[in-house]
């Protein structure tokens, strides 16, 4: 184990009723990063988070927070604290009773909590909010609240199980950028459940992507979204092409695919062994496809197709291509560059579709 | 015109008189206790005769009737304690844990509700009798117990279900001991829908008669001491008043139960 890792899951399961809804799980967590388990509703990320909090424990294998084996220490005595789905704030209690229930056994005075209460509540831009009752509370100022009182106990690591997901699209992107700065600013290790993978991409340092009690990849943003290693990350990161491919010559860093309607096509390879023949997919986003009205002049990485249906969304248009031998169309993005969008109302023209070497992402076929 | 549809449906219709007549068929003759209590005549018929305490005076100094008043006190406080605990440890079981039998086990709790009376006071009294164990304030209390456990679980599992769990998993996750968390979040958050059902249930077990009369021994609660006085044409009048008293607290207490079981619900809602 080493050192940077603050958290470390060592071989986890979780069975409930004979169902693993956490499977085999290995994962380290950083010291300081802002992690995101990210994946469908069922993909045991909850679970995942419940057994680091204690409130589950694994079936098997074990977790170790600051090197310390957790499972013989119940949810009250972990070095962690968890914002709730539902916010949990105690409806009993006023903003002060619900920051400072956590402070009983803290051995500070009541004036000292007191201050201290003041200070989460300047840090969450609630400022005299102490005597609110927790029913005149608005969404975004309960989420706010839970934070304060699971921050103020100075957890090693924060656990939050979607918490932005209750609240409305604009406050939703204002929190995302408040709660990574403040993450940023305490320096405590974020541990971040989510199924929203934008939200995901927009927070953290790093994501871990679930499926089925499964990780699939652990990776930075950039990496999870321009080079998934699984079929299911890369559908579920973003929107993605997917095209069955056969390997007809691999060398020197590049790749020639036969990728059927999508005809020949060269792929950039990194480290990844082809074995010429072999069964691949042939992966692209939508926004790396060039979209032209005219036969573009080099004839390697083009296909020809004809214009579907289109929408378009403003800032860019989503436009569909129908290429011969593939029912599924082709999506692709473009941004509205002049005032006029391309593509709209141009059903059933003959179009053609380009792209780089490198904006190719090869996938085993599964 | 439009309008005059739901004009008509807010004026003073048929609707109207009909709640009137109801109220008045419910109340009227509850009313006629409070009124005959006062009235200076052994009967009790209009016209009144005069204004008299002499009925109440005659309760106060009717030791038959304050021994019985105190054992229906005794029996129904402790009934209401001891059902208002069963109910909510049965209904914490219900609303917290999956459990096989669930469904019919809380089924055969809640059957005593529609059970009649006088077919469970005959059951209880013949078990009673051919297990040898003497008629008293107990096999009672213990009969008004088979009535109340159900109504204070109804009580508890609603308020409990109402109960986002994750109050409590909060409560240990702020480093609180499990007892320290109900203490700080379950007792404070369940406490109004305890005071309900200790009200409901003491008042079910206080004025209950079937029960209590095939299940008496020497010792009579209110109710069945009442029913003998009936016989006694002079000891109406004092039934009356003592029929108005009664009245009187159990209203006073039902509305601050009602009052304290809505203020309850006000709280939960913002879990």
């Amino acid at each position: 184990m080493s050192d940077e890792h603050i958290i470390s899951i060592q071989g986890v399961s979780k069975e409930f009723a004979g169902v693993k809804a956490v499977n085999d799980v290995d994962l380290g967590i950083r010291r300081g990063e802002f992690f995101s388990l990210l994946g469908p509703s069922g993909c045991g990320k909850t679970t995942l988070l419940r057994m680091l909090a204690g409130f589950e424990s694994p079936t098997r294998g074990e977790i170790f927070i600051d090197e310390q084996a957790m499972s013989a220490i119940p949810p009250h005595q972990r070095p962690v604290n968890m914002v709730f789905q539902s916010y949990a704030i105690f409806p009993h209690l006023d903003v002060r009773g619900n920051i400072a229930f956590g402070m009983r056994k803290s051995g500070l005075s009541k004036s000292e909590v007191n201050a201290r209460v003041e200070e989460m509540l300047e840090m969450i831009k609630l400022p005299g909010y102490a005597s609110r009752g927790a029913t005149q509370l608005s969404g975004g100022e309960r989420q706010r609240v839970a934070l304060a009182r699971a921050l103020i106990k100075e957890p090693k690591v924060l656990l939050l199980d979607e918490p932005l997901g209750a609240l409305d699209k604009k406050l939703r992107e204002q929190m995302q950028l408040e709660l990574r700065a403040l993450q940023k600013r305490v320096g405590i290790t974020f541990v971040f459940v989510t199924h929203d993978q934008e939200e995901a991409l927009t927070m953290s340092d790093r994501v871990a992507v679930m499926s089925k009690g499964r990780v699939l990849q652990v990776e930075g943003p950039m990496g999870l979204y321009e080079r998934p290693t699984t079929r299911f990350v890369a559908d579920f990161i973003g929107t993605m092409n997917f095209f069955g491919g056969t390997v007809r010559e691999a060398a020197n860093g590049t790749a020639s695919i036969d990728a059927g309607p999508l005809g020949q096509v060269r792929a950039a390879t990194q480290d990844e062994a082809f074995t010429v023949g072999a069964e691949i997919v042939v992966a692209i986003r939508p926004e790396k496809l060039r979209l032209t009205f005219e036969a573009p002049g080099p004839a390697v990485n083009v296909a020809e197709g004809r214009m579907g249906p289109a929408a378009y969304l403003g800032d860019r248009s989503h436009l569909y291509v129908h290429l011969t031998g593939r029912d599924e169309p082709v999506a692709v993005a473009m941004q509205n560059e002049g005032r006029s969008a391309v593509g709209i109302d141009q059903t059933d023209q003959p179009v053609w579709l380009s792209w780089a070497d490198d904006a190719i992402v090869l996938l085993p076929d599964e | 015109m439009s309008a005059s549809w739901t004009q008509k449906r807010d004026r003073f219709g048929g609707l109207g008189v009909y709640t009137v007549i109801y109220l008045a068929f419910i109340y009227g003759p509850v009313l006629v206790l409070p009124i005959f209590s006062f009235n200076d005549s052994i009967y009790v018929a209009f016209p009144l005769k005069g204004f008299t305490f002499q009925w109440y005076e005659d309760m106060i100094n009717n030791p038959g009737m304050l021994a019985a008043l105190m054992n229906s006190l005794k029996v129904g406080g402790t009934v209401a304690v001891l059902s208002t605990i069963l109910g909510t440890l049965a209904a914490k079981a219900v609303t917290r844990y999956r459990m096989p039998g669930r469904g019919p086990v809380v089924g055969f709790i809640m059957l005593p509700l529609v059970i009649p009376e006088i077919i469970m006071g005959i059951a209880l009294l013949v078990m009673a009798s051919t297990g040898g164990i003497p008629l008293s304030l107990l096999t009672i209390g213990v009969g008004h117990m088979l009535l109340c456990v159900p109504f204070a679980m109804v009580i508890m599992i609603s308020r409990l279900e109402g109960f986002d769990k994750s109050l409590e998993e909060a409560g240990l996750d702020l480093g609180e001991t499990p007892w320290c968390v109900f203490w700080r979040v379950t007792f404070p958050l369940v406490l109004p829908g305890l005071v309900a059902s200790l009200m409901l249930t003491f008042t079910i077990s206080f004025d209950e008669f079937i029960l209590a009369f095939f299940l008496a021994g020497t010792d009579v609660t209110l109710p069945v001491f009442i029913w003998s006085q009936l016989r006694f044409p002079q000891k109406l009048p004092g039934v009356l008043a003592l029929g108005a008293t009664i009245l009187t607290v159990t209203f006073i207490m039902i509305t601050f139960a009602e009052w304290f079981r809505q203020r309850g619900d006000q709280l939960r809602k913002v879990s």
